[in-house]
């Protein structure tokens, strides 16, 4: 039985990564396609930082995940501190209004948002009003019931006589706020933002609704290469964007692992808990 | 927490700075003048300075001072969807012969002043005042095409002069075909002698009998797959772009071209201005510019696709001049056949013989799906069942 489960992890880990690595592989081919491997080099990477285009829409994706992730981060954590304090009734149903978004179809969300900024956009006679700030609103929306998702747990597990301790202890409620409540729920702010940073890298459907004529994000870029066969530097493109994840990934460990140390060094100093 | 802030700043702050530093390398040119078009077209469809090519976008910005936002499209009909929906202006498409026919009907393109295209004459008498812009008003031609029979020479022996190989049962599931339905049906067209912008319903009905037939003998309805397809020698017989063909040919010597007798698509790209534009003056210069003979040339060398300018053939590279293929000889050409816009009503008739005739019983049948609810409820039942008999101890 125990063999088994090895090879079955083996088969799913195979399943898993092959493309990944065979993607990788194909990034440093100078051949045609994946069918053809041969003469390794860096040639293509060259050719990636070479293309403009490419690498513009690049950084407008890297830009408009770093923007959005923080701004949902920020508004996430508040709107989660101010759900937390609601009653038992109200709590439950604005936790569910946030999660539609969540679990909506990723094209109900596209094209419904769409046709708000075309609205918008007759009622002030704003002839372009698709672009940075269009995706920008849009990723926003989409990333903030994942902030709030991560943020709110924590804060149920927060002892709330913390607070109570700070305000009797003369403490103003904003300052108690930040010394108290925020550094103990920040690991989960963090990996919510990391979270929203990579659901905003990933997004194809709703970006594509929403951008226009000045702006456009890689993903969108890449789906309209029907031309011609893809060519062997967007490999190298999303070997770089895999790297990318891989490493946002391996921060949010690393903090987690951080914050289960600390912790455990909270349980050998009671003195520390109240 | 610290190191991660200094990290997103720095990503922040590449985003921010890389925009103006890459129009900043150009140094010697006009200076900006702070004017901007926005250019839709087709995804790799423009010399973008990979591959050793020259980087037109920025070579325009160069001479004019112009900024150029470039944005790209997948298909005639994605293109259109935009315009339609409103929410961004764009200064410059470039659709191909029947939508270019749509989108004047429906009023959606601006009429061109040619006193600000000088270029213009430039282009040759054959592709001005085509049937999709019988006055030319709207459009200038940005490349041109045809479709026709691409085949492997190791295996198909039988001479190729005809669509009619397409049915061929020797050639049997080495046949690939068009995975779209305009095309496709086209093809069946010609091969029947009927009009290709037919909108007889009987005729239509016919074209689906003929590509039903087809069916045993297709591998499969591919677009751009057909590369690799042909390229690996995994499929011997294709229908597809002249352009696309010399592509190929550069990575597999066996591969050769044939028009057809019976006619072929000849299609035309060109470039218009539609009614949202907001800079139209910079609009008509832009086009102007991709009109010029040598600009058309290095677009050309980089797309493998013809030009419509003759003065531009003196700056491109013999080989490719000299190809029958890329410029077919005015005899061949005029069994070209341009397809023109449909009416709504056969296009939806086209679509749904498409998938009822042509391609029914494709994907998952309804059987599957059938056995796969039946299952389900098999097992929620058994489940409850069980639950219950166990609540009962």
């Amino acid at each position: 039985m125990k063999k088994f489960n090895k090879i079955f992890t083996i088969i799913v880990f195979v399943f898993l990564y092959a493309p990944i690595v065979l993607l990788i592989i194909a990034s440093f081919s100078g051949g045609r396609g994946l069918n053809d491997l041969r003469d390794f080099s860096f040639h293509q990477y060259r050719e990636l930082f070479r293309d403009r285009g490419l690498m513009q829409s690049m950084l407008n994706s890297l830009l408009i995940a770093v923007l959005s992730s923080l701004i949902a981060t920020v508004l996430g954590t508040m709107a989660a501190v101010g759900i937390h304090s609601m009653g038992k009734k109200m709590r439950s149903v604005v936790m569910s209004v946030t999660n539609i978004p969540m679990i909506n179809p990723d094209i109900v969300t596209g094209i419904s948002l769409a046709l708000l900024f075309v609205f918008f956009g007759r009622m002030f006679r704003i002839n372009n009003i698709m672009g940075v700030f269009t995706i920008l609103i849009a990723h926003i929306t989409f990333n903030l019931p994942y902030v709030i998702l991560s943020v709110m747990p924590k804060l149920r597990q927060l002892n709330k006589h913390l607070t109570e301790a700070a305000l009797d202890l003369g403490c103003p409620p904003a300052k108690a706020f930040f010394k108290v409540v925020l550094p103990e729920i920040m690991p989960s702010i963090i990996s919510g933002g990391l979270m929203a940073f990579t659901m905003s890298l990933d997004d194809f459907v709703i970006s594509y609704f929403v951008s226009g004529a000045t702006f456009e994000t890689l993903p969108v870029q890449i789906y309209t290469y029907t031309k011609k066969p893809l060519p062997g530097r967007i490999y190298a493109l999303f070997a770089v964007l895999f790297t990318l994840i891989l490493l946002v990934m391996l921060l949010m460990n690393l903090l987690q692992l951080r914050e289960t140390q600390r912790r455990n060094r909270k349980l050998v100093m009671p003195t520390n808990d109240l | 927490m610290k190191k991660l802030g200094c990290l997103l700043v720095l990503l922040l702050m590449l985003g921010l700075v890389t925009p103006l530093s890459a129009t900043a390398d150009d140094t010697v040119a006009v200076p900006l003048t702070g004017e901007y078009i926005n250019v839709y077209n087709w995804g790799q469809y423009i010399a973008d300075g990979s591959d050793g090519s020259i980087d037109l976008n920025a070579e325009f910005t160069r001479r004019t001072g112009i900024k150029v936002n470039y944005s790209t499209y997948e298909s005639n009909e994605a293109m259109y969807t935009r315009l339609k929906n409103g929410g961004s202006s764009y200064d410059v498409i470039i659709p191909s012969d029947y939508m270019i026919g749509r989108l004047i009907a429906e009023d959606m393109l601006l009429p061109l002043d040619f006193n600000n295209i000088p270029n213009y004459q430039y282009v040759d008498e054959e592709f001005k005042n085509r049937s999709y812009d019988p006055e030319n008003r709207y459009s200038v031609p940005y490349t041109w095409g045809t479709v026709g029979i691409i085949y492997n020479t190791k295996y198909v022996t039988k001479p190729v002069d005809s669509w009619s190989i397409l049915w061929d049962q020797d050639y049997a599931g080495k046949i690939l075909m068009f995975g779209n339905p305009r095309d496709a049906f086209g093809i069946a067209q010609l091969l029947l002698g009927i009009d290709v912008n037919t909108a007889d319903k009987d005729q239509l009905q016919q074209a689906a009998e003929k590509l039903k037939e087809q069916r045993s003998v297709v591998q499969q309805y591919v677009m751009d797959q057909s590369f690799s397809q042909m390229e690996q020698e995994e499929s011997w017989i294709v229908p597809y772009y002249a352009g696309d063909f010399l592509t190929m040919q550069a990575n597999n010597d066996n591969l050769a071209f044939a028009f057809p007798k019976e006619g072929f698509n000849l299609f035309i790209d060109a470039m218009c201005i539609p009614a949202s534009a907001q800079n139209k003056k910079a609009a008509e210069m832009y086009i102007n510019f991709m009109c010029d003979p040598e600009t058309s040339a290095m677009n050309m060398e980089f797309l493998g696709y013809s030009t419509p300018l003759s003065e531009a053939k003196q700056y491109m590279s013999a080989e490719l001049v000299e190809s029958e293929i890329a410029y077919p000889s005015a005899e061949i050409l005029a069994r070209g056949r341009t397809f023109e816009t449909l009416p709504d009503e056969t296009i939806r008739y086209m679509d749904e013989l498409w998938s009822t005739t042509v391609r029914a019983g494709e994907g998952v049948s309804l059987v599957v799906y059938v056995l796969i609810a039946v299952g389900i409820g098999a097992l929620a039942v058994f489940l409850f069942i069980r639950k219950k008999k166990r609540n009962n101890y």
